[in-house]
C-alpha cells in the first residue's frame, strides 16, 4: 500500500476535498485560512508523491514543493494581517458580517 | 538491520503499518480542523495534521522537505494563526454558529471532490516504477542553486514583501498629537 503512487494520490485528494469543505463551509476567516493551508498541504503531498514515484522528477519535485512552502508562508503572513485589519475595524471576525462592499 | 523489513508472525510491512497510521491521523486532525467549534483546538488539530504530514514525507523518502515541514508549518505557520486567533477572538463570540448556512452545500461539493479526484487517480496509469525512490539532499540543493536559481531569488523577494506588507496591514494607526497643532 505504501509502495503505490495511487494510495498517496487519494489521500492528497481527500485531503484536498476536506480543505475545500472548510473553506466553504466555515464563518471564521481564520478558519478558511486555516482550510487554505490544509488544501496547499495536500497539493504539495501530491507533488511529492509524483517526485518519490517517477524517476525524472525526483529532485525537481522537491524543489518545487520547497517554493510552495515559501509561497504559502508569505500568503499567510499576509492573510491573516488582512484579517487582523478587518477585525480591528469591523469588531467581528465572522466573514458574513464583512459587508461593507455589498450595497 | 536490528528490526525486519515486516512484522514478524503476521507478516505486514512497517511501511504499509506507517502509512496507515500517519494517513489516519492527517485525515483525522484535518477533520476536526474544519468540525471543532472552538477555533483555539481547530489551530491545534491543524499542527497535528502538519506533523503527521511530516512523517508522511518521511516515509516518501524525502527528509529534507519533511525537516522543512517541521520548521515552516509547525513552528511558524501555527505559531502564526494561533496568535492571530487569540488576537481576533472575542470572548462573547457565537460559538453555536461555527458554520455557514449553506455548509450542507459545501460538505456536498466536497464529496465530489473527493469522488472525482479518487475516480481520476485510479482509473489512470501512472507511469511510476511502483516503488519510492530516496530523495538525495545535495542534489536537491545543486538543482536549487542552478535551475531554480531566479525562482529562489524571487520568492525570497516575495517573503521578504510579505513581511513588510503583513507589518504594515496589522500595525495599529498611532495618533501623532503634534499633527493638531500645526
Amino acid at each position: 500500500m505504501s509502495n503505490s503512487l495511487d494510495s498517496y494520490l487519494v489521500l492528497s485528494g481527500l485531503l484536498f476535498a476536506i480543505g475545500t469543505f472548510g473553506f466553504l463551509g466555515r464563518r471564521n476567516a481564520i478558519s478558511m485560512l486555516m482550510a487554505i493551508e490544509l488544501m496547499l498541504n495536500a497539493v504539495n503531498l501530491s507533488v511529492l508523491a509524483f517526485g518519490a514515484f517517477v524517476p525524472p522528477l525526483n529532485t525537481h519535485a522537491a524543489v518545487i514543493a520547497l517554493l510552495v512552502i515559501a509561497v504559502a508562508a508569505a500568503e499567510a503572513t499576509v492573510g491573516l494581517a488582512i484579517v487582523m485589519a478587518i477585525y480591528r475595524n469591523r469588531k467581528t471576525p465572522l466573514v458574513d458580517e464583512y459587508d461593507a462592499m455589498r450595497e | 538491520m536490528p528490526i525486519g523489513d515486516s512484522i514478524p508472525l503476521v507478516g505486514i510491512r512497517w511501511d504499509d503499518v506507517l502509512f496507515v497510521v500517519l494517513s489516519a491521523a492527517l485525515l483525522g486532525s484535518a477533520l476536526l480542523v474544519v468540525t471543532l467549534r472552538d477555533i483555539i483546538r481547530c489551530g491545534l488539530a491543524l499542527t497535528a495534521s502538519f506533523a503527521s504530514l511530516a512523517g508522511i514525507y518521511v516515509l516518501l523518502g524525502n527528509p529534507l522537505i519533511a525537516a522543512t515541514q517541521v520548521l515552516v508549518y509547525i513552528g511558524a505557520i501555527s505559531v502564526l494563526i494561533l496568535f492571530a486567533v487569540m488576537l481576533t477572538q472575542t470572548k462573547n463570540a457565537p460559538v453555536r454558529l461555527a458554520f455557514q448556512t449553506q455548509a450542507w452545500f459545501a460538505a456536498l461539493a466536497a464529496v465530489v471532490i473527493a469522488v472525482v479526484i479518487a475516480a481520476t487517480v485510479l482509473a489512470t496509469t501512472w507511469p511510476s516504477g511502483g516503488r519510492r525512490i530516496w530523495t538525495v539532499t545535495a542534489d536537491v540543493a545543486h538543482l536549487l542553486f542552478h535551475e531554480y536559481v531566479l525562482p529562489f531569488e524571487v520568492v525570497s523577494v516575495l517573503l521578504t514583501a510579505a513581511v513588510v506588507g503583513g507589518v504594515f496591514l496589522a500595525r495599529r494607526e498611532v495618533k501623532r498629537p503634534e499633527e493638531d497643532r500645526s
